[in-house]
Parts: C-alpha cells; structure tokens; sequence
C-alpha cells in the first residue's frame, strides 16, 4: 500500500516536471492557432502537411466557436494565429490592434441541405422547411450557420417550421445522421466530412449564402514568425489543394 | 431534545472546521455575486418581459413538475424493491438506476434518441404502432429531465427505507393490517421527510437539466426550449438576456429550496 503510494507520487512529480520542462523546450518553436470549429477536419490535415515540411515548428491547434475564440484572444489567452468562421469576429480583434496586418480571406464556404441517407422526407430543397409534417432542424440564431441558414431561407420566401434550433452545426447533423430529422441546414464541408451518414442538396447560388473564413497573426504571440509561416502555408497552393478536398472554396 | 440543542450551541465550534466550511461556502457564493455584478438591472423588466423568457418559465415549471411526478410513480416502487427485496442481481440492478447521476447528461441524452427516437430501437416500433414521436416534443423533455433527475429520488428513499426499524410495520402487520395498508399508514408516514427531500432535489436537478434535454429534446421556444436552453442559446448572442435567465432560475430554486425545507425537513 505505501510504495503503491509512493509510486504514485513519483510518477505525478514526473509528470509535472515533463510537463514544464517540455512547455520550456518547445516553446521558441511553437504555434499556438486557435481556429473556428468549422475548420476541424482540414486543419488538421494542414497541421500534419505543415509538420511535415517544417519538422522545426510544432503546431498547436485550439478549435472553437469564432465568437468564444475571439472572447479569448480578447481576454488574453495565448495565441498566434486566429482563423475565424466569419469576418464579422475577426474584425474585433484587427480593430482592438490585436493582429500583426490585416487579415486576408482563404477559404469559403456555403450551405447545403442535409438529409438522412435514402432521403426518407423526400426533401428537394430549402422550399420542403415550410412542410409542418416533417422534422427539420437548423442552427440556433446567433451561430454563424444560424444566421446564414436563415438568411439563404428569406431568399426563398419560405416561411420555415422548424422543430428545432441546434447550439451547433455538429448537433445538429448528428440528429439528420441518426435519422431524428429529416432535413436540416448546414455546411457543404460538413456533408463532405460525413463520409455518406448524410446526403446532401445543392442549394444554388443566387439563394445561397457563402461564409468568408479569414485568418491572421496576432501581435502578442510568442511565435510570431512561425505563426506567419503557418499562415503563409495555409495561403499556399499546398494549403489550398488540401482546403478543396475538405470541401472549402477558393476566395 | 432541547437539553441537547442548548448544549449544542453554547459550546463553540473548532475554528480549523469554521475556517474549512467557510472556504467551501464560498465556492457556492462566488459565483453567485459575480452573476450579481454583472447583471443588467436598470434594463432587467424589459430582458425578462419577453415571449422567450415567458415560454422558457412555463415550459421548465410544466416538465419539471411533470417529471417529479412521475419519478415519484416509478420510483418509489424501485427503491422499495432494492430495499425491501432479495433479488438476483440486486448490485446490478441499483447501478443501472444509478448510473445517470455519473453519466454526462449528454451522453444520456444521445443514448434516448438511439433508444426511444423516431428511428430508435424501442421508438420505431413505437412509432409505427402509435404515431407517437418523442424527440422535438414536450413528452421528450419529461422522458430526459427523469431519467437525469430520479436517481436522486431513489438513492434517498432506498436510504431511509433501510434505516427504518421495521419492526413498526411487523407490528402493525401483526394488529392485521394489510400490505398496502402498512404501506399507507406506517411506512410512508415514516420516511415522509426523507421523501419530500428526494422530490425536492428530484426536483431542482429536473429545473436545471440542460445536456440530456438539448440531445434528445432539441431547442423549439415554446415546446422544448426550457429556461436553461434558453440561457445557453442567449449566452451565444445576448449575454444580457443570459444573465437576467439565469437569476431567474437562481431565485425560483432558491425560494423554492429555502420554503419548503423550513417546512418539511426542518420540521422533522
């Protein structure tokens, strides 16, 4: 029992000590990119390529809401570079002085109507969220998707009724996955990162509405140059070939 | 009695445990004044005047009383068979009942719509012999605020059926008096506090779910958006809005935990 415990003692102040003394190592080449949620899939994929051709860089990556993250970064937390879903939160932070220049656009996105597979609705488009007998669902008002999601619906003139406003984007496609709903509004990367638990419906472009995803280097970073080096990449054709086959349009 | 309490109260308290629960009450406190710092109260009648904030009232008192009242059906039954009852896998059994108070309520909340949804393992024969869909309603609310809030119904009035001296109910079994008649005029008479105690904190976990509703249930003002949906949903756009909710919450819980437990537990 006691050298259990001992042991385990051991092993806890091992642990801290790795912990701070590996923070201290790295910390001069380290990027800390805190990036909207949207971006989960293809930033990852970004961060390995990136890895892999600058194996001097570690890059940290911290995904959120663009509301909360831009919360953070106002508040202090440590980050070097932020990509946000929408221009609107990125605005914030370049007029607080917070970004090393102006922000620039490097991808788009639009939305897409998710169905269950088989389309047991029969839903053909944004004109089926008026039919009171089906289940449809869309982002709550105030997330981006939300906002988007009914403007693209005042285009139509459709008068929707929905059966539910989901927090986000990922509740939401989960319940359309699971068959729950039989419709709701999303991104067109959400359904290509569905890999077929969805199927989506184009939703064409006079009524659709497309997201501007901008991104930058923040001033109060430690790791500045390599924040822009990060951004350079994501700007690249490297960075836009793997952008385009997580679904994101070119600016 | 009353020797034991003027005893009680004349000697003074070690200062280390003072010290102690004062740290610990002010965990509580905190962030209780921070909600009060921060809250908007010249602009609170008209934050709180809205449709949104009425529909969320109505619907969290609706479904929480609901569920309280069919925890108290289902439940007490459950926890008079684990403490009364020799059954094979009683262990089992209790963890199973149990098991909501450590499960993260969204993971509750994901594992109705796989059982009870419209295309659930239990829902779809559901559906299809009755029409009836659960997710997006009312209905589906009471089903997720009881599954989170009754375990705490059950540990409490297990706990007292088993403290309770049963030979008062051999007595009066043994004066003739039925089972159900013992059950009725010894038994509950016996651990009633213990049981307003259970629905009362059935109770206020069922007001304050949040996770297991928003999964199952989903967010529809007026049908399914309760008062803490609607203080994540505002905490998103309008954090005014939030803050005014979540006072609300704060002092319906609290009138209501202050009231009744003068009059039923402190009573006992």
């Amino acid at each position: 029992m006691n050298t259990g415990l001992r042991t385990c003692l051991v092993a806890m102040v091992t642990a801290v000590l790795t912990i701070s003394c590996g923070g201290q190592q790295d910390r001069g080449s380290e990027v800390l990119v805190s990036a909207a949620a949207s971006l989960t899939d293809a930033f990852v994929a970004i961060e390995e390529a990136f890895e892999r051709a600058n194996p001097e860089i570690e890059v940290v990556l911290n995904f959120g809401g663009s509301a909360s993250l831009r919360e953070q970064i106002l508040a202090g937390a440590p980050a070097d570079v932020f990509a946000s879903a929408n221009l609107a939160n990125m605005d914030v932070i370049v007029q607080a002085g917070l970004t090393v220049a102006d922000a620039q656009v490097f991808a788009t996105n639009s939305l897409a109507v998710a169905v269950p597979p088989g389309n047991p609705g029969a839903v053909a488009g944004l004109a089926d969220f008026a039919r009171p007998e089906l289940l449809l669902g869309v982002c709550a008002d105030g997330v981006p998707c939300g906002v988007f999601a009914r403007e693209a619906l005042a285009r139509t003139g459709v008068e929707p009724s929905f059966d539910t406003n989901e927090p986000d984007v990922r509740s939401l496609l989960t319940k359309v996955e699971a068959g729950e709903l039989d419709a709701g509004i999303v991104y067109v990367t959400d359904i290509a990162a569905g890999e077929g638990r969805v199927e989506g419906l184009a939703i064409p472009p006079p009524i659709n509405v497309v997201a501007s995803y901008p991104i930058a280097v923040l001033s109060d970073g430690e790791g500045r140059a390599a924040g822009g080096a990060f951004v350079e990449y994501v700007l690249s054709a490297d960075g836009r070939a793997i952008l385009d086959q997580y679904g994101f349009g070119a600016p | 009695m009353r020797v034991a309490s003027s005893a009680r109260s004349r000697r003074r308290p070690p200062l280390l445990l003072v010290i102690l629960a004062g740290i610990g009450l002010a965990l509580f406190v905190m962030p209780l004044i921070g909600l009060l710092f921060k809250a908007p109260w010249r602009d609170l009648p008209e934050l709180l005047s809205g449709p949104t904030v009425a529909d969320a009232l109505r619907l969290s008192l609706l479904t929480s009383i609901a569920a309280t009242g069919v925890a108290a059906i289902i439940g007490v039954p459950i926890a008079w068979l684990l403490a009364r009852v020799e059954f094979p896998f009683r262990s089992v059994v209790r963890a199973l009942v149990l098991l909501p108070l450590v499960l993260p309520p969204v993971v509750g909340g994901a594992a109705l719509l796989f059982a009870l949804g419209r295309r659930g393992v239990v829902g779809e024969p559901l559906n299809q012999a009755t029409g009836l869909v659960l997710p997006f309603s009312t209905w589906g609310v009471v089903v997720a605020v009881t599954f989170v809030a009754m375990p705490f119904l059950i540990i409490t009035v297990e706990g007292a059926l088993r403290n309770l001296d049963t030979r008062y109910e051999g007595a009066a079994a043994s004066l003739g008096a039925g089972q159900w008649t013992v059950l009725r005029r010894v038994t509950f008479p016996m651990i009633a506090p213990s049981l307003v105690a259970g629905l009362l904190l059935t109770w206020a976990r069922a007001l304050g779910e949040f996770g297991a509703t928003i999964t199952f249930a989903g967010n529809l003002q007026g049908r399914t958006q309760t008062l803490p949906l609607a203080v994540f949903v505002a905490m998103e756009s309008d954090r005014d809005t939030a803050i005014a909710l979540s006072l609300v919450m704060v002092a319906i819980s609290l009138t209501v935990l202050i009231v009744l437990r003068d009059r039923w537990w402190g009573a006992s």
